[in-house]
């Protein structure tokens, strides 16, 4: 592309950027407001981050999130990271009908997804609750922890697991110290991506709960009809989580790779220095 | 390598359990009478005749105009957006990129909620407007809260992949049609565009996706009579407890959205085949 | 007489309905450079594959010191292997790959960094521990696989076509310095190779094949000399085959509308042959002194020598000679009873 810049195209950008975080931005400001009002700006004051902790219901509902957000990650991660590497191993009939059947939940509308989990349940006489949430983040995170890992396995050298076998590594052994490390930024990708899916999710845990088992999705829903600016504190924690384990997430591979360039630095001085 | 294809077992009756049943669950409820139980069931097709009442037509009509709006202009929006960030060195152009993420990760009911009160009857534009000595406007509950909503959320689906496609192009490609004597706007419609077709065709289809099928902004910005298919859906399950004709709604919604999905993948490969 | 370490007992091999092994019998003998020759497709990886463990053979046996090892997995082998483009793994240094093998031996780790150590110097990198692997050369990531490999101290190494990522240059290196690695550590080596002259210079012993089928076993010289048959002749350099001659009597053959004197014996009296003569061993004379007279039609320069295409009344023949000739020139062919391989036609 032409990497000429222009005035109005940075400014194009800068608009574009206030329209997607005006609303963070208008969450965040209102939470420090003084008064219970989200339109006018009365002072500042911390009474919502106060009102927030002491809030059972909402306390209540982070646990809810969090736990299952951690929960259905790990399961799904190593559930879809097993099938990912079996995927590859497999004869083409059984690779195109699990592809297909694992594109379903990521083609479907969540409503659709979550109306046929929450038939199922009801169908088979589940109780609904932290169970049945549990069970439905899983099953809609592991299709996207497939999506991530898949393409890394397919394009790993297969001769590299045969290498550690000839080495004397049991098949488990070449898994988790060849294959594992190999694909392992698929991995990580997979777990980022199950891990906000289930975080932010609201229309799937909104059908198959039950029981008062609330996420913050849900107390969120439940409380736009009486605006309370404790949401507002509670959502700004949130973002500033996000963002802070986002800008980890991605410093991390940055530094690690400017380590590697420092190496590679360091190897050619010491070659030179040979010579 | 033999050694590993057993590990796609546990997946094989998971994803048959919790994907392929729930599946066949909603199509038998779509085409029988009973309740919610699926004891003493019929056959019927009354379910989906129940969907030709005009009622219904309208709110399918208007689900579909809603959704084409929000994807025009999130196209519209978006592509400029990527083709701008395009310009950037390719270091400024992941922080960019980073940038288009985020609000992806926040929830969508807190960003929809803020909307609230950027838009409501006392909220920050109307504040705004009185201070500038102008009439208060009525924002919320109409179609333009409810598509101002739907955009913001769903402008990230539709510049990431654009901008995926357009950073792909081997700029050769770009520098060759200039030497062919191509005007900068014909490189742009003859080259650049035609190569960002797939992550335009990408973009469309999530973004269709999920405006035709969100609930959330419309109950929110839209008011409680605001009713897309997504409500209608909601509403059979939640309030009517009509799973019969909710589900009839959701195969609906399925097989439209796979016809768009077809649509456009023929489009893109009628467009390859007029190209040979 | 040497011992036996690997044998292979009629291995058949199907991918699908392919068979890509047709019964494979060959005998591997202790401290033996051997090469599995033969174009892409004849089956040599795959036998490969089959004696490191990688692919369970479709029909036969393998022995490895009289025991049947068919069936057991490849970690359980005393075999190691240098792969193709050598799958070095490359998130660990060259030290963590070398001593990949020893770890997952639970070896002492004191004893490893010596053994690490002293095999890296075998092949040439000595002090190269600390190195990233995806950083080095082609050729000394091709060492470091033979390090990796050899520490492990196995009583066969098998090595899958590991120079055909090298250049030309490189590649004779590393013939030389593999040939005196296999003397300095005594061990058997199985080599598979497309490379003709690669299987010559190195080996002790040459395995042709072609199409899952072994054509040849013999001494390098024994291959290039005396090819059993047209598919080996055609195979190990420029030849002149010649078909439909008849083997008269010990040590006559005719072809060409003549008798020729040869030194084959052992076949039956007017037994249809097929006969090979080497261009190198056609000397080109006058026209009256030679055997055969003919025009010659190309001339290519090669280097060392001139390749020519000299058309006779029957075929053409390739000539190798250091003296430069004229198209069309006329000369006569001759060559001693030496330079006629006679074989059996296939």
């Amino acid at each position: 592309m032409k990497k000429k810049k222009s005035l109005p195209g940075v400014v194009y950008i800068v608009i574009c950027f206030l329209f997607l975080y005006l609303p963070i931005f208008v969450t965040m400001f209102f939470s420090f407001n003084s008064s219970k009002s989200l339109t006018k700006f009365t002072g500042f004051s911390l009474t919502w981050y106060q009102q927030l902790f002491s809030d059972a219901e909402i306390m209540g509902a982070v646990y809810v999130s969090v736990t299952i957000a951690l929960l259905s990650t790990l399961i799904s991660t190593i559930l879809g990271t097993a099938t990912a590497i079996g995927l590859s191993k497999n004869r083409k009939v059984i690779k195109e009908l699990i592809i297909n059947i694992n594109n379903i939940p990521i083609m479907n509308p969540d409503i659709v997804t979550a109306i046929g989990l929450m038939i199922l349940f009801s169908s088979l006489k589940i109780e609904k609750g932290y169970m049945t949430m549990l069970l439905a983040h899983i099953s809609f995170c592991t299709p996207y922890v497939i999506t991530s890992v898949y393409p890394k396995v397919r394009s790993l050298n297969p001769n590299l697991a045969n290498a550690a076998m000839d080495l004397g590594a049991t098949p488990w052994q070449a898994l988790y110290k060849v294959i594992l490390p190999m694909i392992k930024d698929g991995i990580f990708a997979g777990v980022l991506l199950a891990f906000t899916m289930s975080f932010d999710d609201f229309v799937i845990s909104y059908f198959v709960t039950g029981n008062g088992v609330k996420n913050i999705s849900i107390i969120v829903y439940n409380m736009t009809k009486r605006t309370n600016p404790t949401i507002n504190a509670l959502s700004t924690i949130v973002i500033l989580v996000i963002m802070v384990l986002l800008i980890i997430a991605n410093a991390v591979p940055a530094v690690m790779k400017r380590r590697k360039i420092n190496g590679v630095n360091r190897q050619k001085t010491s070659e030179e220095g040979n010579e | 390598m033999k050694y590993y294809v057993k590990m796609v077992r546990p997946y094989m009756v998971w994803s048959f359990l919790l994907i392929v049943i729930p599946m066949l669950l909603i199509a038998i409820y779509s085409v029988t009478t009973g309740g919610n139980t699926l004891v003493n069931i019929q056959f019927t097709l009354e379910n989906f005749a129940k969907f030709a009442e005009p009622i219904y037509v309208q709110v399918f009509v208007k689900s579909l105009q809603i959704g084409l709006i929000t994807v025009g202009i999130c196209l519209a929006l978006g592509y400029t957006l990527a083709y701008q960030i395009c310009r950037f060195e390719e270091r400024i152009q992941s922080s960019l990129i980073l940038l288009v993420t985020i609000p992806m990760w926040i929830n969508t009911l807190l960003r929809t909620y803020a909307w609230i009160s950027i838009l409501s009857d006392n909220g920050i534009i109307n504040t705004i407007l009185q201070a500038l000595g102008l009439e208060p406007v009525t924002l919320m509950y109409t179609n333009f809260a409810v598509i101002i909503g739907m955009v913001s959320d769903f402008l990230p689906f539709m510049v990431i992949p654009i901008h995926t496609s357009l950073s792909k192009i081997d700029k050769s490609l770009i520098e060759a049609a200039q030497d062919l004597g191509a005007t900068p706007f014909q490189t742009f419609t003859k080259v650049i565009f035609k190569l960002s077709i797939p992550g335009v065709l990408n973009g469309v289809i999530v973004t269709f996706l999920l405006s035709i099928s969100t609930f959330v902004i419309p109950k929110l910005l839209g008011g409680g009579q605001y009713t897309l298919i997504g409500n209608l859906i909601e509403n059979q399950f939640i309030s009517v407890g009509n799973w019969n004709f909710g589900s009839a709604l959701s195969l609906i919604l399925t097989a439209v959205i796979l016809l768009a999905i077809t649509l456009m993948r023929r489009l893109d490969q009628e467009d390859k085949e007029e190209e040979l | 007489m040497k011992n036996v370490i690997i044998e292979l007992k009629n291995l058949t091999h199907n991918f699908g309905d392919q068979q890509v092994l047709k019964g494979i019998n060959l005998n591997i003998y202790q401290n033996e450079f051997l090469t599995l020759l033969g174009p892409s497709g004849c089956g040599k990886t795959t036998t490969l594959r089959i004696i490191a463990g990688f692919e369970e053979p479709t029909g036969g046996e393998v022995l490895f010191n009289g025991i049947d090892v068919s069936k057991v997995p490849a970690y359980k082998r005393e075999v190691n292997t240098v792969f193709q483009n050598y799958a070095l793994f490359p998130f660990l240094n060259v030290h963590d790959n070398v001593a990949f093998g020893l770890k997952i031996k639970k070896v002492d780790p004191k004893f490893i960094d010596a053994k690490v150590s002293s095999t890296l110097k075998l092949v040439g990198l000595e002090g190269f521990e600390d190195r990233d692997v995806t950083l080095l050369s082609g050729g000394q990531q091709q060492r470091v696989a033979i390090a990796r490999a050899l520490v492990n101290e196995p009583k066969v190494l098998l090595l899958d076509e590991p120079l055909g990522a090298l250049d030309a240059k490189l590649r004779k290196e590393m013939q030389t310095e593999l040939k005196k690695i296999q003397e300095e550590v005594g061990i058997t080596f199985i080599f598979v190779t497309h490379d003709q002259e690669e299987a010559l210079s190195m080996s002790d012993t040459v395995v042709v094949m072609n199409e899952g089928v072994i054509q040849q076993i013999g001494t390098p010289e024994d291959i290039y000399n005396e090819p059993e048959n047209r598919f080996v002749a055609g195979f190990i350099g420029a030849s002149n085959i010649i078909g439909g001659a008849i083997m008269k009597e010990d040590c006559l053959v005719s072809f060409d509308g003549q008798d020729f004197e040869c030194v084959d014996k052992g076949f039956k009296e007017n037994e249809p042959v097929e006969v090979v003569i080497r261009p190198e061993d056609i000397e080109l004379v006058k026209p009256k002194q030679g055997l055969l007279q003919g025009v010659v039609k190309s001339v290519v320069f090669k280097g060392v020598h001139y390749e020519l295409q000299v058309e006779t009344e029957f075929r053409d023949y390739l000539v190798q000679t250091t003296r430069q000739y004229e198209a069309e020139e006329k000369v006569g062919l001759t060559f001693e009873p030496e330079g006629i391989h006679v074989m059996y036609p296939m």
